[in-house]
């Protein structure tokens, strides 16, 4: 099990002045993707598909809601969570990444103090087991948005998120503390 | 030595399987099966698609039905039983002597396996299940020490498998009713401890603060490894100071007992979490794949790699070296 890396913070502060806009049509796609390929999500998730969850980088500027709904999912960025929100999950962006493609344990991460968890617990371990059993490839699943290009797509996105996880494991963040 | 996994759902089956397990174990999504957690287990489909995967690959899947049915709604575990033979599991791992009885009966070819909740701890009681019900392997309660493992082991006629690695339990394996107390739901009877439901985190600038029902479970430090929230691993105050009085938040690691497990005769090792992910079952199925195959060539076993992955990111050999008595 790989360390959590964090970003470094010179892309937190390049991130926070820029606008929220431009990124929910592309995160409205990836999860529609997400849901069409994956579609045995819902039956793990159960009554809890009708809850939102908040999603919270602690090494970004802003925040996710998810709305797993069935008929109409929903994942908008936003600059904090809304108060009441049921669920609040947060942690390093690639610690969630992790969660989601199955190279992290929730547990384990949870046991670190690496995620923090707030909110409804069984709507997150429903979630949680949901994605696990999924297999959700995030790089593949957006791949898929681009048809026949989805292989080159796949090998860019792939080919990105691992200089990401270099960047991130490379950096010295101050106060980051590792979990193994 | 059999490697015996977790599978809470059927990717992490594939993935015990992938991994080097001999066998994994799984549950159906109800009461019945001592994880019934959200969003876990399986379906009838699903079990009898990952049973077939597991067979494609030489490896074993035994069903977990491990719960105490409830008087009056037996029907729910008959059909567990049933429909878990019809899947073809290559066994049934069953804690009720009435249950067991049910699925003696109704399946006499059925390979049968004594769930550590029935708490059978020495040869007279393992013997009874062995000789009435034709149980073919006892899973001993996490009480017991190396040399009182290998004496059972050498007494009955049947075989014995053992915990090596996960979450310990109070030692009154099929008797706590800790949980219970607080939620009203146990993991004997309703198959979930602590309850998801009744759990609650905050976080009060840096200091986890873990809740069960109206219960201070626990209040972890900033930086302090945390643990589940459950009352056997709580911090309890007493005029004495606040500490651990039941058991610490640890994880059972016996990976350095195992050459002794085998001298002891032990036919299975098991591995606990069933409500783990696909990156634990990956971690620790192949870690103690790795130790198993030095083990049986003679070579020095790799390093244990696995402490991230432990409650409380801390281990214990559990009462394999008892030393409080």
């Amino acid at each position: 099990m790989p360390p959590v890396p964090t970003l470094p913070r010179l892309i937190t502060r390049t991130l926070q002045p820029l606008p929220l806009g431009p990124l929910q049509l592309p995160l409205s796609l990836v999860l529609r993707s997400v849901v069409a390929r994956h579609p045995h999500i819902f039956e793990r998730l159960g009554e809890h598909a009708h809850k939102r969850f908040g999603l919270e980088p602690s090494d970004l500027p802003f925040s996710f809601v998810l709305a797993p709904h069935p008929e109409t999912p929903s994942l908008v960025a936003v600059r904090s969570l809304p108060a009441g929100i049921p669920v609040r999950i947060a942690g390093p962006l690639l610690a969630l990444l992790g969660l989601i493609d199955g190279s992290y344990d929730g547990d384990a991460l949870f046991f670190s103090r690496d995620l923090v968890v707030e909110g409804d617990v069984e709507a997150v371990l429903a979630l949680r087991n949901a994605i696990d059993d999924a297999g959700v490839d995030l790089v593949a699943d957006t791949a898929a948005l681009f048809g026949p290009l989805a292989p080159l797509s796949e090998r860019l996105l792939a080919g990105a998120l691992l200089r990401l996880k270099d960047v991130a494991g490379a950096a010295k963040h101050e106060g980051a503390r590792t979990w193994n | 030595m059999e490697l015996i996994c977790p599978a809470g759902t059927p990717a992490a089956l594939r993935t015990a399987v992938d991994a080097g397990a001999d066998a994994a174990y799984c549950g159906f999504a109800d009461a019945t099966n001592a994880r019934n957690f959200p969003g876990l287990n399986f379906s009838r489909r699903e079990l009898a698609e990952g049973i077939a995967y597991a067979h494609r690959s030489d490896v074993k899947v035994l069903v977990a039905i491990n719960t105490f049915p409830t008087a009056g709604a037996q029907a729910l575990w008959h059909r567990a039983v049933d429909d878990a033979v019809a899947a073809g599991a290559d066994a049934l791992i069953i804690a009720d002597v009435g249950l067991i009885d049910y699925a003696a009966r109704t399946h006499p070819d059925q390979r049968l396996h004594l769930s550590v909740q029935a708490a059978a701890s020495n040869p007279d009681a393992i013997g009874f299940y062995v000789r009435r019900f034709g149980v073919r392997r006892v899973v001993l309660p996490r009480v017991l020490t190396v040399s009182e493992i290998a004496a059972i082991t050498r007494a009955i006629d049947c075989e014995t498998e053992v915990f090596i690695f996960g979450g310990l339990c109070v030692m009154a394996e099929g008797r706590c009713s800790l949980s219970s107390h607080v939620t009203g739901q146990s993991p004997n009877m309703n198959g979930v401890c602590s309850p998801a439901s009744h759990v609650t985190y905050r976080e009060e600038g840096g200091t986890l603060v873990s809740r069960l029902g109206d219960f201070t479970i626990n209040r972890f430090a900033k930086g302090e490894p945390a643990a589940y929230p459950t009352l056997c691993k709580g911090r309890f105050k007493t005029s004495l100071g606040s500490g651990y009085l039941f058991e610490d938040p640890v994880s059972l690691d016996a990976a350095a007992i195992l050459p002794g497990l085998r001298a002891a005769g032990v036919t299975a090792l098991k591995i606990e979490g069933r409500q783990r992910s696909r990156a634990y079952i990956e971690g620790v199925v192949r870690g103690f794949r790795e130790q198993l195959d030095a083990l049986d060539v003679g070579e020095k076993p790799p390093a244990d790699r696995l402490a991230t992955l432990t409650e409380g990111q801390s281990s214990t050999l559990g009462a394999y070296r008892k030393n409080w008595r």
